[in-house]
C-alpha cells in the first residue's frame, strides 16, 4: 500500500526539519491541530514551536520576510495556502527573490522554496482553482519544480530544500489523496518508466518498452494521471502507442528527456493545466521545433485549459479544463506532414 | 540572545564632530559628483541623489555597527551606502558601469550589496525583507538591529502595514527610518499622504517619535534612542525624520517652487552643522573629499567596463 501524495510531503517535512535547524517554515494557519489548509505541514509546529511561523493574512508581507531569512543564512520554506495568492507576493519573487543573486554580482544566495498547491476540479472557482505556474515560468532567476504523483515527492522537496536558488515547489490539489505511486522495477501499472538522473528528473513512460510509438505527451505536475489515462486509451481503443514524458522541473527547462522521446514518436502534444496562451507548453513547442524540427512529422499540438476562468459549478469546471477525451482527441488528430 | 545595549567605543568630541561633518561633506559632493559626471555625459542610467538629507544617512548610521547591524536602503541609497561602508570606488564605479563596481556594474545606483549592506528599488519591497533580516538575526542571537531606510512616498504601499504588523506581532529587532522630505517624487504630501504618519506606527504598536531637524546632531540623537529601544527590547522603532531634498527626484525632473527650495536651504544640514568643525578644519576636509572623488573618478573612468557573463544552463539565450 503506497503512501499517499500528501503523507510523503508531510513526512518528507519532518526529515528535512529533523535534519538541517536553519529550515523554518512560515505560512498562514500552519499551527497544528490545523496543520495548514491542505494538512501537508501537520506535526511541524507541535515539533518545533520555535522553528513554525503563522502569519497574518499577509503575502505581499511573508513573501519578502522569507527572503530576508534566505538572505542572512536560513532555509526557509512558505506555504502560500493556494497558488492563486502567489500574485499577491509577485514584486517580492520579480524584483526581488528572483534577481538578487544575479543583481548582487553572485555574491548572495537566496535558498528559499515556496510551496504551493496549484490546480482545479474541486470546486473552488475561479480564485481558488488556477495553474498559475506559467507566469513563473517567465521569471528568469527562480527555480521551478512541478512533481507528480509518479515522482519521488520526498527527495524532490529535499533537493529544493538543499537547493541554492530560490525554488518554486508546485503542488497539486487533486494529487494530495492520491497515491504516490512510484515506479517498481521500471514499470508504474502497465506502462514502462525510465527515470532521468539527478535533482528534480523527468518520468518517461511507454506501452511499448520505449520501441517507435506515434506521439509524445509532455506534461507534469497534476496532468500526468490524465496523459497516463489518454495514452491507455490509445493503445485500447486506436493501437496508437505514445510515450508521455512527465517534467519535474519546468524552469530551467531541460528538454533532453522530450528530445530523445521525439526520436522515437516524431510528433508532440504538450498537456497542461493552465490557460492555453502563453503557457508552458508553448515554450516547449517554440524550442522544440527549434531544436528538432528535423524529427517532427507534424506541428506541436498544445492541450491546455480554455483561456478564461475556472468555474465552480462542476459541469462546467470540467468543460473549461483538458481532460483525458481532449488528450486522445489531440493525439488522434494529429496532421501528419504528407500524411 | 538580545545582548543587551552595546555601545560603539567612545570618541573624543571633537574628533566624533569632525566625522559627522566629513561624513556629510563627502555625501554632499558625491552626489554633486554624479549629477556633474552625468550633465557632461559620462553616466549611464539614472541616479536619485540625497542632497539635504545627508544629516539622516550619517545621524542614524553612525549609531549602527557595520559589522553587525544591518542596514536595508532604497532607490536613494548612496548617502546610506557611503555611511555605511565608506566604499566611494565601489559606489561610483557601480554607478558608472565599470569594472570594480560594488555589484559588477549589474546593481547601478539603486541596487546595491556590501557586506550588511543591501537596497532595493521598488518601494516598500524592502520593509519585509529587512523584517525577514531582524528575525534572522534574532534567530542567531546577534543582538543586530536591522535598519530600513524608507521615504514618505513608500507610505503609500500596503506591505509596509503587513510588515510593521508582522515586526510588532513577533517582536522583531527592526527599525524603519522614514525620512519625510514632503516630496513622493513629484508629488507633494499634500496629495498623497493622509492622516498622521507616526500613528501609522502606534496603531501596530511599535513606539515612533518624529523629528523636524537637519542637525546632525539632533538627528543623532533621536537615533540614538531609537537603537537603543530596538536593541534593548527586541521590538521595533518607528523614527520619522522631517527632511528636505534640495536635488530633483532623479536628474532633471524638478517641478517645485524656487523659492520653496531656497527657504529650505536655510536649514542646509551642512550649514546647520557647520560650528561642528572649526573653518580651518573645514577647508581641510572640504580639500580632502575633493581630492578623493578627482581620484575616484579619474581611477573609474581609467577602469575597463563590466564585461558580460554567460546565462547560466537551461535558461533562455535571447535567441531559439
Amino acid at each position: 500500500m503506497s503512501v499517499r501524495c500528501g503523507q510523503a510531503l508531510n513526512a518528507a517535512l519532518h526529515e528535512i526539519f529533523e535534519r538541517d535547524e536553519r529550515v523554518y517554515l512560515l505560512g498562514e494557519d500552519l499551527l497544528d491541530p490545523y496543520g495548514g489548509a491542505f494538512k501537508i505541514s501537520q506535526g511541524l509546529s507541535t515539533r518545533w514551536p520555535d522553528r513554525v511561523l503563522t502569519t497574518p493574512v499577509s503575502e505581499a508581507s511573508i513573501f519578502g520576510v522569507t527572503a530576508g531569512l534566505a538572505l542572512r543564512g536560513y532555509r526557509p520554506i512558505l506555504e502560500i495556502m493556494f497558488g492563486d495568492f502567489v500574485t499577491l507576493g509577485l514584486d517580492q519573487v520579480v524584483n526581488g527573490i528572483a534577481k538578487f543573486r544575479a543583481m548582487f554580482d553572485d555574491r548572495v544566495t537566496v535558498p528559499l522554496v515556496v510551496r504551493t498547491p496549484m490546480g482545479g476540479r474541486r470546486g473552488y472557482g475561479p480564485t481558488h482553482s488556477q495553474s498559475l505556474e506559467k507566469l513563473l515560468v517567465g521569471v528568469p532567476g527562480i527555480t521551478v519544480v512541478a512533481p507528480s504523483e509518479c515522482h519521488d515527492l520526498g527527495a524532490l522537496l529535499s533537493d529544493a530544500v538543499a537547493d541554492d536558488e530560490p525554488v518554486f515547489f508546485i503542488e497539486n490539489k487533486l494529487m494530495y489523496g492520491r497515491p504516490n505511486r512510484r515506479p517498481e522495477n521500471g514499470r508504474v501499472d502497465e506502462l514502462s518508466c525510465a527515470e532521468t538522473g539527478g535533482r528534480y528528473p523527468a518520468l518517461t513512460f511507454s506501452g511499448n518498452g520505449f520501441g517507435r510509438a506515434e506521439a509524445t505527451l509532455v506534461t507534469y505536475g497534476g496532468m500526468l494521471p490524465a496523459a497516463l489515462d489518454a495514452a491507455t486509451r490509445l493503445i485500447l481503443e486506436h493501437e496508437v502507442f505514445t510515450e508521455v514524458v512527465a517534467l519535474g522541473r519546468l524552469l530551467p527547462l531541460d528538454l533532453e528527456p522530450v528530445l530523445d522521446s521525439l526520436g522515437r514518436t516524431g510528433s508532440l502534444v504538450t498537456v497542461e493545466e493552465g490557460t492555453l496562451t502563453g503557457g508552458v507548453g508553448a515554450e516547449i513547442a517554440a524550442r522544440v521545433q527549434a531544436e528538432a524540427w528535423g524529427d517532427l512529422s507534424a506541428p506541436v499540438t498544445r492541450v491546455a485549459a480554455r483561456d478564461g476562468i475556472v468555474p465552480s459549478a462542476r459541469n462546467l469546471e470540467d468543460d473549461a479544463l483538458p481532460g483525458v477525451e481532449d488528450v486522445v482527441a489531440a493525439v488522434t488528430q494529429l496532421e501528419r506532414v504528407g500524411g | 540572545m538580545m545582548s543587551g545595549q552595546e555601545q560603539t567605543a567612545p570618541v573624543r568630541a571633537d574628533e566624533d564632530a569632525r566625522r559627522l561633518y566629513a561624513g556629510m561633506t563627502l555625501i554632499r559632493r558625491f552626489e554633486e559628483t554624479l549629477l556633474e559626471l552625468f550633465a557632461a555625459g559620462k553616466l549611464h542610467g539614472t541616479t536619485h541623489t540625497c542632497i539635504g538629507q545627508e544629516a539622516d544617512a550619517i545621524g542614524v548610521i553612525s549609531c549602527l555597527e557595520p559589522e553587525r547591524d544591518v542596514v536595508v536602503s532604497n532607490h536613494r541609497c548612496h548617502g546610506h551606502y557611503l555611511a555605511f561602508t565608506d566604499d566611494v570606488d565601489g559606489l561610483l564605479r557601480e554607478v558608472m558601469g565599470r569594472v570594480g563596481g560594488v555589484c559588477g556594474g549589474k546593481g547601478g545606483s539603486q541596487h546595491l550589496f556590501r557586506g550588511n549592506f543591501y537596497s532595493n528599488g521598488v518601494l516598500g519591497s524592502t520593509v519585509p525583507v529587512a523584517a525577514g533580516m531582524a528575525l534572522a538575526e534574532r534567530e542567531k542571537g546577534t543582538g543586530a538591529v536591522a535598519t530600513v531606510f524608507v521615504g514618505d512616498g513608500t507610505l503609500g504601499q500596503g506591505v509596509v502595514y503587513e510588515s510593521l504588523n508582522i515586526a510588532s506581532l513577533w517582536e522583531l529587532p527592526l527599525l524603519v527610518v522614514v525620512e519625510h522630505n514632503g516630496y513622493a517624487q513629484s508629488t507633494p504630501s499634500r496629495l498623497q499622504l493622509a492622516g498622521d504618519v507616526e500613528a501609522r506606527a502606534a496603531a501596530f504598536g511599535v513606539a515612533s517619535s518624529r523629528h523636524d531637524t537637519t542637525d546632525v546632531l539632533e538627528v543623532r540623537h533621536a537615533a540614538r534612542e531609537a537603537v537603543d529601544h530596538v536593541r534593548s527590547t527586541g521590538r521595533p522603532y518607528f523614527l520619522v525624520l522631517d527632511t528636505y531634498r534640495f536635488s530633483p527626484h532623479s536628474k532633471g525632473d524638478d517641478f517645485r517652487d524656487p523659492d520653496e527650495i531656497a527657504e529650505r536651504r536655510q536649514r542646509d544640514p551642512l550649514e546647520v552643522g557647520a560650528g561642528l568643525v572649526s573653518d580651518a578644519e573645514r577647508k581641510e576636509i572640504a580639500a580632502a573629499v575633493e581630492q578623493r572623488l578627482a581620484d575616484a573618478v579619474e581611477h573609474a573612468l581609467a577602469a575597463p567596463v563590466a564585461a558580460a557573463e554567460p546565462v547560466r544552463a537551461g535558461a533562455g539565450q535571447g535567441r531559439a
